[in-house]
């Protein structure tokens, strides 16, 4: 049995943030650092320490992959996958711990790294080849197979400025596939282009990982994870929260986006609310519910559980749904005026239902942001209002009697529709 | 398995020469890249390599030799001549000193985003220097022929010394520089100020003999000063060489780069993290 291709043994890293936060990164003038010196005595002398707070980017995280597995890492903004990513590919140097990688390494952590506006597409691809580590006669002997991916062969002389953000990441992204590493390490590049390169990219990416390469890669889109990953690792906090076959983590994972709205209560209010009553909690379930994935054939009951400080009289009630966060596009809005349904809330707990008919909404993650008012009062300020209050998951749109499904990915939603020849 | 990469932290501050040699193409597109780069969208492009020394050194003719009265310190060398052999070596050594310091912040978004020794941009853009060295380099021929001057062997000889001496010394400021810059960008404003002052602290547009001899040394602290002088006294054949305190400029060269290099080294692992 031989070694696995990655092992990676107690990594951490640590940064930190606090008072030094106060400054960009990077930013820091030697002004500052005169600051801190003239600080530095005083906290002696007063025993008052600046706070100074250690952030634990990766703790502890040990794990091994062996040669020509395709691991996909999933977790929230900031669980440490990219962290992860940066140590691995050496740009970042661990605290802790080690990581050995046994093979080429490439890694790609961003599309078109180095990429200089004034240069040409010819003069990029051999620059960006470079420092992705191939060597001139690889770049020059796999030349036309990256152009012929790229698709730009006609402005390969034209300055990479005047490309458009679509070529620019099809060059980009060309490079980068024709590396022909042993290890390929991915980060989220497949976040830009337009859907049919989104589909190749994936395509040469699965091309690479059946080649017997193994293959590190994070993405938010879990239909590409799930469409080229066989195993995953579920980052929270830094830590590894769970590894293993893609299915179970993947699921898990899902079915935990709905378990953060539990301190609804606690979080803080983006807006100044009047606080007379607040949502503490918000369920979203439908029939025919699988590993907490919302059925959106069915329609969804949506529950708020408010906790009144006194009886509020008057009271309507409404929730935008968005794709992914409260920054995604607008889904559906919701609002109780709508129906002419006013609430009179009475002092301690509250419940409150909306029923919606069969949204079918697209399979993915979405987000609800909501609040209550007092009708006509829009501008006296709201009762509560929250963004991102909850997030749920709809199971991919499976269509009747055919192999084909509905994600985000697709559209926003599922009309029924046929379609017809004139006789 | 035949590449094994151990990643943890690192203690010791060795240089990694089997990487550096793995790495020496990208050393050369950096340096290619930055040509290519320099001079695009410019009407008259690479020309700019030869008139910039031309026109200073024209006007530092007829400003500080007609107009205020500097000589060459000798009666066969005529002051453009003189002053173009200053100018030449200052400018390959100033420019790379502020290529190299500002070589890290100016590829901030690659170094955020791929590995690959950190000293390559520094070291590298000293040698795109070396290009406008040589560039302006067909100017100075010319002046010879102008002047009907005929330079000495010794100092055609030494001139391979001399940029080997200019490049270190301006690697091991460049590259402290370079990585203090990382952290403080002040760096990027004090160094329009050096390259300002040192123009004048070194002997490009006077000859050295104007310094009373006893204090002569404290030029030669100054490594340009043993390049520059030497150059003058073997090519123009002012004056033998100063050997023991062209011996002292190279010490100081020598020392700084092995200390540019070792504050690099130890600053480059949080590189990434706070540029």
């Amino acid at each position: 049995m031989s070694k696995s291709i990655i092992e990676v043994k107690g990594l951490s890293k640590v940064y930190n943030i606090g008072h030094e936060q106060l400054v960009a990164p990077g930013t820091m003038t030697f002004r500052d650092t005169l600051v801190r010196i003239i600080h530095k005595p005083v906290e002696l002398l007063t025993g008052h320490k600046l706070q100074k707070e250690k952030f634990w980017a990766l703790k502890d995280v040990s794990f091994n992959v062996e040669a020509g597995e395709v691991i996909g890492i999933i977790g929230r903004n900031g669980s440490g996958k990219s962290t992860m990513l940066k140590v691995l590919s050496r740009i970042v140097e661990p605290t802790n711990g080690k990581a050995i990688l046994r093979g080429r390494t490439a890694s790609l952590l961003e599309v078109g790294t180095g990429f200089h506006p004034e240069l040409t597409g010819r003069e990029n691809v051999f620059f960006n080849g470079a420092i992705l580590g191939m060597s001139r006669k690889e770049i020059k002997s796999k030349f036309d197979e990256i152009v012929a991916f790229s698709e730009i062969e006609q402005f390969l002389d034209t300055p990479v400025k005047f490309y458009s953000s679509g070529m620019y990441v099809r060059l980009a992204f060309a490079v980068a596939a024709h590396l022909d590493p042993d290890i390929l390490i991915v980060d989220e590049v497949l976040a830009v282009g337009d859907a049919a390169f989104q589909e190749k990219c994936l395509g040469k990416m699965k091309d690479v990982a059946s080649h017997g390469r193994t293959v590190l890669f994070v993405s938010h889109n879990m239909q590409s994870v799930k469409a080229l990953c066989t195993k995953a690792i579920w980052m929270e906090k830094g830590r590894i929260r769970e590894m293993g076959d893609l299915e179970t983590v993947a699921d898990k994972y899902s079915t935990s986006s709905l378990e953060s709205n539990i301190d609804l209560a606690k979080r803080k209010r983006a807006t100044a609310v009047t606080g007379e009553a607040m949502i503490t909690n918000i369920t979203v379930t439908s029939a025919n519910q699988k590993n907490n994935l919302i059925d959106s054939k069915k329609p969804l009951h949506i529950e708020f559980e408010i906790n009144a400080k006194k009886d509020v009289k008057n009271v309507i009630l409404h929730c935008v749904i968005t794709a992914g966060t409260a920054m995604g596009a607008h889904m559906l809005s919701l609002l109780s005026e709508y129906t002419n349904s006013t609430f009179d809330l009475i002092k301690g707990k509250n419940t409150i239902t909306c029923i919606t008919a069969p949204t079918n909404l697209a399979g993915g993650v979405y987000a609800i942001s909501c609040g209550m008012l007092h009708p006509g009062k829009e501008m006296m300020g709201h009762i509560d209002e929250v963004y991102d209050a909850a997030t749920f998951a709809v199971s991919d749109y499976k269509l009747e009697d055919t192999d084909s499904y509905i994600n985000q990915r697709d559209a926003a939603f599922y009309v029924e529709h046929k379609w017809q020849q004139k006789q | 398995m035949q590449t094994e990469v151990i990643i943890k932290p690192r203690k010791r501050l060795a240089i990694n020469w089997a990487e550096l040699f793995e790495y020496r193409e990208l050393f050369f597109y950096f340096a290619w890249r930055n040509v290519k780069v320099r001079y695009k969208q410019t009407a008259i492009g690479i020309s700019w390599a030869v008139l910039q020394p031309l026109i200073t050194m024209i006007v530092f003719t007829l400003f500080f030799n007609k107009a205020v009265g500097v000589q060459s310190g000798s009666q066969d060398v005529p002051y453009a001549i003189f002053s173009y052999v200053g100018l030449l070596f200052w400018n390959y050594f100033s420019q790379a000193l502020t290529q190299a310091g500002n070589s890290l912040v100016d590829n901030q978004a690659i170094i955020t985003k791929i590995y690959f020794p950190r000293i390559i941009p520094p070291l590298s853009s000293t040698i795109v220097s070396l290009i406008d060295f040589g560039f302006a380099s067909i100017v100075f021929i010319g002046l010879l022929f102008y002047y009907n001057f005929v330079p000495s062997m010794l100092g055609l000889i030494l001139v391979i010394p001399a940029i080997i001496m200019t490049f270190i010394a301006a690697s091991g400021p460049g590259l402290f520089l370079a990585a203090l810059n990382v952290k403080y960008r002040d760096v990027k404003q004090v160094l329009p100020f050096i390259v300002q002052t040192g123009l004048f602290l070194t002997p490009v547009i006077y000859p050295v003999s104007q310094v009373p001899q006893q204090y002569q040394w404290i030029l030669y602290l100054n490594p340009m000063t043993g390049v520059i002088n030497a150059m003058r006294s073997s090519f123009l054949g002012t004056a033998p060489i100063n050997w023991p305190l062209t011996a002292l400029s190279a010490t100081v060269a020598i020392v700084t780069f092995v200390g540019g290099l070792y504050y690099f080294k130890g600053r480059e692992k949080e590189f990434a993290d706070i540029i």
